[in-house]
């Protein structure tokens, strides 16, 4: 059998958008309440790693492959320096908060604190994604020979083929 | 202030016996209860946020070590220590003991934050200024990703580059056992 036993893919099936959802939760709402990209990101991960835990490789990696982690790696690490250049361009000034300056949002609301909730954003696409690449590399993926060419392979919980 | 004590006491048994079990996956799961006795301290040190990144780190960080290392390579620990490495950690323990003291005998008393000495610190315009100047409610946030924002770029890139030389070296490791067979 693939993945875990019953009771386990039948609890994560239930938790594993709850999971994610936080993960949002506190990325959003980095600026408000405790929280920020980091962690969000970190919990985003964590979903993904329940999802390989709970039902094996197959299934997460169909949803998210290793090649689409590192593109978003790259991605959320480019849009963090966009942000920053663009206040060279609109503020004058390296990583000044450009729209903050220019029409500031009300306080205490989501849709406020202008350059810091899309710095979250960015922030969380790059760690979710670098350390979901992490865990695949170093727990499910193998590489081995096959002929004259070096394949990356999946192994099963114990590290065999 | 007490309970500080009690769960810094918590932490010091459950490294001890990280380091002197001879069973790995025990040494990972007692570095996981201090992880988690940290996170509690930094809640009643009044601080979510670094308590949030903590806790979620030591699980994802417990998970891969569990999957990555316990599974595949030996599980227990055999023979003694060797008599250089332990001299050399002694007194490297005892060189930092002496400059803690040294350096804890300067720093404020325990409670008493440091901006109530220096009424000129950056922390005071971060705290009476931070709403007003970047919006953000959470002051933390408002100290990392606009005052302080060029550090956490760099903390970015240092994620990027060990992550992007981690995985190199690690393939790289692979086929090199592999041409060795």
């Amino acid at each position: 059998m693939v993945g875990m036993t019953l009771i386990v893919k039948t609890v994560a099936r239930w938790v594993k958008s709850f999971i994610f959802l936080y993960g949002i939760y506190i990325t959003l709402y980095g600026h408000l309440t405790p929280g920020g990209g980091f962690a969000g990101g970190v919990i985003v991960a964590c979903s993904f790693i329940l999802l390989i835990l709970a039902f094996g490789k197959e299934k997460a990696l169909k949803r998210i492959s290793k090649a689409l982690a590192s593109e978003l790696d790259s991605i959320g690490a480019l849009m963090f320096l966009i942000i920053a250049l663009l206040g060279i361009f609109a503020g004058g000034t390296f990583f000044i908060n450009f729209i903050q300056k220019n029409a500031p949002g009300q306080d205490f609301h989501l849709l406020s604190a202008g350059t810091i909730i899309l710095s979250n954003i960015a922030i969380a696409v790059k760690v979710g994604s670098s350390l979901f690449m992490v865990f695949v590399i170093l727990a499910v993926l193998r590489v081995v020979k096959k002929g004259d060419k070096l394949e990356m392979i999946q192994t099963n919980m114990r590290g065999e083929e | 202030m007490e309970i500080i004590f009690v769960l810094l006491l918590l932490m010091i048994i459950g490294s001890i016996v990280a380091l002197e079990t001879k069973d790995l996956l025990a040494a990972v799961i007692s570095v996981g209860a201090v992880g988690l006795i940290l996170s509690v301290t930094f809640l009643f040190l009044a601080a979510p946020d670094i308590a949030i990144v903590q806790i979620v780190v030591e699980v994802l960080v417990l998970v891969i070590l569990i999957r990555a290392t316990i599974s595949r390579d030996t599980t227990a620990v055999s023979g003694d220590r060797e008599f250089f490495g332990m001299a050399v950690s002694i007194v490297l323990l005892v060189v930092i003991v002496i400059f803690g003291i040294r350096v804890f005998s300067d720093i404020p008393q325990f409670g008493k934050p440091i901006i109530a000495l220096f009424r000129d610190a950056p922390s005071n315009t971060y705290i009476s200024r931070g709403l007003k100047d970047t919006g953000a409610a959470n002051i933390v946030t408002s100290v990392i990703l606009d005052y302080r924002a060029y550090d956490t770029l760099g903390e970015a890139t240092v994620l990027f580059t060990a992550i992007l030389g981690a995985l190199a070296i690690l393939r790289s490791k692979a086929r090199k056992k592999l041409k060795g067979k």
